[in-house]
């Protein structure tokens, strides 16, 4: 099987600092991978060189595209990049406000999305919108509300359903449920199992909360100042790591 | 159907001292299809981190761990994904869930991630959580507030509504009354029948000697013992 994102040696410094440096991995279509790591070892780095917001100093990110199989996204055209990232690609921001248009109604949010990758009929985004909202468990009655009116958990949703409603095959998540309280979190968590099941989705996840990589990741990826430590199958790396540093990771939270 | 040729496991807790814990050295053994095998041997012998190398979840450096033709010490964690999906289920001694997603659900998820539909899949879940004698008003709440017995009840019926050709069991009947450990047994029964390879942790005699055919005592592998 082709893996859908290939990434080989990537590599970013901050002038003499690193980013990160020299991470590879496969990751099949299906599979989600979960990057753990303390603050400052490269996380969101490393996902921002994937996701083409950042361009590493080294390294390839090979994408399996629709149309021309695998592509390095490194080298390809920014045009070229931006398409995916409109269409196959998604970018869940850990503050919805990142990854939401503030001054545009739910429905608009979700519907620009639509247009960006051709929808032209206003009723059929409408609906669309609306169904989106109603499975990110948003009251479709509230489509043309502001972001700002609603709470931090459906803002976060909103930005789950903007980015979803185009049927992206990656998506990337940098820390989607920090900032929400526990039972808000519980629920998120359970939307986005229910979306990547359903609709076949890869996923990284970056996240510092270890109970949520058990729960989403089936594999997970330990970083520390700027370097892959130790990988492995999710469980795996948490019950039995290997690693000083992931065992002291997974030591110091109380029970994931 | 699950077969294990000198397979050892040491613990290197580097942040204790760097201490060294050898627990299991060049365990060997096959568990034919239709076969139920039990681990015996006292606490802290080695049953549930053998079991836990043999679902995976423990890492194992050399050896062999062979379920249906893969084999483990080797296999990229997504052939370890498939193989648990389809091959390999595991009966862990706690029930862990997402929060708020009702019972049902939870019982329901490993044959919808077997592709199955809504309808097939829940149907078969409620006929199991009905044979364990789970009310049908906890079906629609989450297991994370249900006693031990009823959460381990729900762990055992989201594992057998896939007919897994190999099955691992860490002490399914602990915690429960006489009647419900009755069915779990007939269960474990049922699954030997239809051909599974079975491998379990039993505390409890009687029930080892209904449903197993052989015992290995698991301190025969322990390190400096072996032959
Ligand atoms: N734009 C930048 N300029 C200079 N240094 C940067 C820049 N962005 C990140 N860094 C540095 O690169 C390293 C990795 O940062 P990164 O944001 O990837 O960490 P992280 O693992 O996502 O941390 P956190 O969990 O706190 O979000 C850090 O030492 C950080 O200070
Ligand atoms: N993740 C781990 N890290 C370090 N040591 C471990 C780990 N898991 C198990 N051990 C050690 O391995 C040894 C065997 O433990 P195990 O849980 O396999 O015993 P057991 O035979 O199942 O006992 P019991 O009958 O009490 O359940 C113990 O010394 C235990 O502390
Ligand atoms: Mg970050
Ligand atoms: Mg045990």
């Amino acid at each position: 099987m082709t893996p859908l994102l290939s990434v080989q040696g990537i590599t970013k410094r901050y002038g003499a600092h690193i980013g990160c440096a020299d991470v590879s991995f496969d990751l099949y279509p299906g599979e989600v991978m979960g990057i753990v790591g303390e603050s400052g070892s490269g996380k969101s780095t490393l996902l921002n060189c994937m996701a083409g917001h950042l361009t590493p100093d080294a390294g390839e990110v090979v994408f399996d595209t629709r149309a021309e199989g695998p592509r390095d996204t490194v080298r390809m055209s920014e045009p070229e990049r931006r398409m995916l990232s409109r269409t196959d690609w998604a970018f869940v921001h850990q503050h919805a406000r990142d990854g939401l248009r503030m001054g545009v109604s739910a429905g608009g949010n979700v519907g620009e999305r639509l247009m960006a990758v051709g929808a032209r009929r206003y009723g059929d985004i409408r609906d669309k919108a609306s169904d989106w909202l109603e499975r990110v468990e948003i009251d479709a009655a509230r489509i043309d509300d502001r972001p700002t009116t609603f709470s931090g958990g459906m803002q976060q949703r909103l930005q789950i359903a903007r980015n979803l409603v185009t049927g992206p095959r990656l998506v990337f998540m940098d820390e989607p449920t920090g900032g929400l309280d526990v039972s808000v979190q519980a629920r998120l968590l359970d939307l986005l199992r229910g979306l990547v099941r359903d609709m076949g989705l890869s996923a990284i996840i970056v996240t510092h909360d270890l109970a949520v990589v058990r729960l989403l990741a089936d594999r997970l990826m330990v970083m520390k100042s700027g370097h892959v430590v130790e990988a492995g199958l999710t469980d795996q790396v948490l019950d039995d790591p290997q690693h000083a540093y992931s065992q002291l990771l997974v030591s110091s939270v109380l029970q994931v | 159907m699950i077969d294990l040729s000198n397979v050892s496991k040491t613990f290197n807790l580097h942040n204790q001292g760097g201490a060294v814990i050898e627990v299991l050295s060049n365990v060997s053994l096959s568990v034919a299809a239709g076969e139920c095998v039990a681990l015996t041997g006292a606490s802290g012998a080695g049953k549930s981190t053998l079991m836990r190398m043999i679902y995976g979840n423990y890492l194992t450096h050399s050896g062999e761990i062979r379920i249906g033709g893969v084999d483990l010490v080797q296999a990229e964690p997504r052939d370890v994904i498939t193989l648990r999906r389809e091959v390999l289920g595991y009966v862990s001694q706690f029930l862990r869930v997402v929060p708020r997603v009702p019972t049902l659900e939870v019982v329901a998820e490993p044959l919808r991630a077997l592709g199955a539909s809504v309808e097939t899949a829940e149907a078969r879940a409620r006929a199991l959580l009905s044979q364990l004698n789970i009310s049908e008003p906890l079906w629609h709440l989450s297991p994370t507030t249900f006693s031990g017995g009823e959460q381990q009840r729900v762990n055992i019926a989201r594992r057998f509504a896939h007919a897994y050709p190999a099955m691992l069991l860490d002490e399914p009947t602990a915690s429960l009354d006489a009647a419900n450990r009755d069915v779990v047994l007939t269960l474990i029964e049922e699954a030997k029948a239809r051909g599974a390879a079975i491998i379990g942790i039993f505390h409890d005699e009687a029930a080892r000697r209904r449903v197993c055919d052989r015992e290995i005592d698991v301190s025969r592998f322990a390190t400096g013992m072996a032959a």
